[in-house]
């Protein structure tokens, strides 16, 4: 790998890892903290970030465990840093609190999940999908997080970038959900320009006064500053007004915080989902797929295609929040919804909820082993069901 | 005109008086905290920030200190006060918690900090329970105490914690309880002076949830006994002449560099690598 001089941003194209190019999309994004504790399939992120954040100015430090990684990098994002911190399913459990604490406290940071075979230890080196309900509701109470899903090496990077945007915006923890065989594939991966990447940073205060947890509508997002600038900052995890005083049995302040919290997100939902969309016109049949098991769907299309089987397509980027309205509209075109996942059956609940009486929903389930779902298989599925 | 008392400069008024019970020490460990900025000639407490956990302790200084505060999860304000300090070294960075949060369920936590050498003020109130849940045993609960989670006594054995924070490896340790106003006061002053980390136990009292298990029911009460149950460091050669005695005193004062001078320094290396080439 070239590294410039100053090479923050290695414009190019590489022949990259999928944990090495969320790396360097972090690096892309202006992240500039990475806390992080050793599991399997994720560890190459930290070590990347070990030996390129001290070169960009930056601080990569292994903390004693994933609870003091999340910690440190929320301490470092209010320190005024973009921050980021790398784990697998049995770290993302541990961490599961603090992310409430990031929702709470509207701290920016992206936290990346390289899924691997669960529950407990499982199998720990092998890909599966079963962190996409821990992902949404894995920490307790009412609160919205941003999850996004990459399919390659490319999107390890883009993604990554884009979820560093998303998380300085709307000042919310950001999920980069991969998975094993995303994170330790090899592809090429092109970095263009840094002219042409798009960078967003965190809304500052106009005034000291100005209430960095509230005191506007229920759709906005305040402005943040940092600590050590003179705000006389109370940041808590309790209630809290829009100044940050904690307001523990006040129905209302708890209300009009966490109602907000949660409506930054859902009232926004338009403007943060995105999903890549094949076929939906003449569709047959349609398929629901996120992560590497899109990879199979692509091929699948092509091999009903071949059968003269038009196959609708949503991949989803963005998995939370979910694209309701674009599910919808799939399942009024179609009788039969197909969602394959590495799970027993997980985003398929949700596509179910959101589709109603549309269409039939079916899920196609395969766990272990990191065996992905073949192409083949789906287009069995497929065609069992158009015969029926 | 009568005198404004001198911490008044360094607290949010409007949030006072504090929620703390009558016979808390947690008041007379901020006002020694803040004497001692006083002393070293601070006006304010711009190029501080705090950090807490969840406890009574936590709330010395989220909402009451003037000052960016960070009131972290249950355990882990060491952990967040790293994350920031890295990520802004010139901030004094100070971590005041109690011992349910820093040594129970965040022991993990301080133990790497010290021997990390990381470079945080931590100042753990010791109460010797939990105290704001109801008086359960804690990690610093007397052997045989009856608490409301060791109705029966308790079976286990405390922590030392100036021990075990100098054993992992701290720049500066010391132990005082509420009665020792004055060396507490001068050891913040010198712990505030140094870098690496820094780490002062403060036993305290707490009328409402422990002392009256143990036959001490106000805060006064349980300064009288620290006062008779404290023996200073210097007047001691074996910690086992002692068995229940509160050890006071400072135990260590080393200059090993910081976490952050090192790392600086390693940075400061691969530059100079990079502008060879």
């Amino acid at each position: 790998m070239s590294e410039g001089k100053h090479g923050e941003i290695l414009s190019g194209v590489h022949f990259w890892q999928g944990d090495v190019a969320c790396a360097e999309g972090a690096i892309a994004a202006g992240c500039r903290f990475f806390a992080g504790y050793p599991i399997t399939p994720a560890s190459e992120i930290a070590e990347h970030m070990a030996k390129r954040l001290p070169k960009v100015g930056g601080v990569c430090i292994q903390m004693e465990d994933e609870i003091a990684s999340i910690s440190a990098v929320i301490g470092a994002s209010w320190g005024g840093l973009k921050a980021m911190t790398a784990t697998s399913g049995p770290g993302f459990s541990l961490m599961q609190e603090n992310i409430g604490y990031a929702c709470m406290t509207e701290t920016p940071c992206v936290i990346v999940d390289v899924q691997r075979v669960g529950p407990s230890t499982g199998q720990a080196t092998k890909a599966a999908q079963g962190d996409v309900m821990q992902a949404r509701w894995g920490t307790h109470g009412d609160h919205e997080v941003i999850v996004l899903s990459p399919n390659s090496p490319q999107e390890m990077f883009d993604l990554t970038i884009k979820a560093f945007n998303l998380s300085e915006i709307y000042r919310v923890p950001v999920i980069v959900l991969a998975d094993e065989i995303v994170g330790h594939m090899w592809e090429k991966v092109y970095v263009p320009p840094p002219e042409e990447i798009v960078i967003q940073n965190r809304r500052k205060p106009s005034h000291f006064s100005e209430p960095v947890f509230g005191g506007i509508s229920d759709v906005e997002v305040p402005p943040m500053p940092q600590i050590g600038n003179g705000f006389n900052l109370l940041i808590t995890g309790s209630t809290h007004n829009e100044y940050g005083y904690r307001k523990t049995v006040d129905p209302e302040v708890h209300r009009k915080l966490v109602i907000r919290i949660v409506n930054k997100i859902r009232k926004n939902a338009n403007k943060i989902i995105d999903v890549e969309v094949q076929n939906m016109e003449d569709a047959d049949i349609g398929v629901i797929s996120y992560g590497c098991t899109s990879r199979s769907v692509y091929d699948a299309v092509i091999l009903a295609e071949e059968k003269g089987i038009k196959v609708g397509h949503i991949r989803l980027r963005t998995i939370w929040p979910f694209p309701e309205k674009i599910v919808r509209e799939l399942a009024k075109r179609v009788d039969f919804i197909l969602v394959p996942e590495m799970n027993l059956g997980q985003l398929v609940y949700e596509v179910e909820r959101v589709v109603g009486c549309e269409a039939h929903v079916k899920a196609i389930s395969k766990i272990g082993g990191g065996e992905m779902i073949t192409p083949e298989e789906i287009l069995s599925e497929i065609r069992k069901l158009l015969e029926r | 005109m009568t005198k404004k008392h001198f911490a008044l400069k360094f607290l949010r008024e409007e949030t006072l008086p504090t929620a703390f019970c009558p016979g808390c020490g947690s008041g007379i460990v901020m006002n020694c905290f803040l004497k001692a900025l006083e002393e070293l000639g601070f006006h304010d407490l711009s190029g501080f920030a705090f950090v807490s956990g969840i406890g009574c302790a936590a709330w010395c200084v989220s909402p009451y200190f003037k000052a960016d505060s960070l009131h972290t999860t249950h355990g882990r304000p060491i952990a967040f006060a790293s994350g920031l300090k890295l990520a802004r070294p010139e901030l004094n960075v100070v971590v005041i918690s109690g011992d349910g949060d820093i040594v129970g369920i965040g022991g993990n936590h301080l133990i790497h900090a010290a021997r990390r050498n990381m470079d945080l003020l931590v100042i753990c109130i010791n109460n010797f329970n939990y105290g704001m849940t109801g008086g359960q045993v804690g990690p610093t609960t007397f052997h045989g105490v009856k608490t409301t989670t060791t109705p029966y006594g308790n079976p286990e054995y405390p922590f030392d914690l100036a021990r075990l924070v100098d054993s992992a490896g701290a720049n500066f340790v010391a132990r005082w309880t509420t009665v020792h106003v004055r060396p507490l006061i001068n050891s913040i002053k010198k712990a505030l002076k140094k870098g690496g980390f820094r780490f002062i136990e403060v036993i305290s009292q707490c009328p409402t949830s422990f002392g009256r298990r143990i036959g001490k029911h106000t805060g006064k009460d349980l300064m009288i006994w620290f006062r008779e149950k404290s023996i200073h460091i210097s007047k001691i050669q074996d910690d086992r002449e002692v068995n229940d005695k509160i050890i006071v005193g400072e135990f260590v004062n080393r200059d090993k560099p910081g976490f952050v001078r090192r790392l600086h320094e390693i940075t400061l290396k691969l530059r100079e690598k990079y502008d060879e080439n």
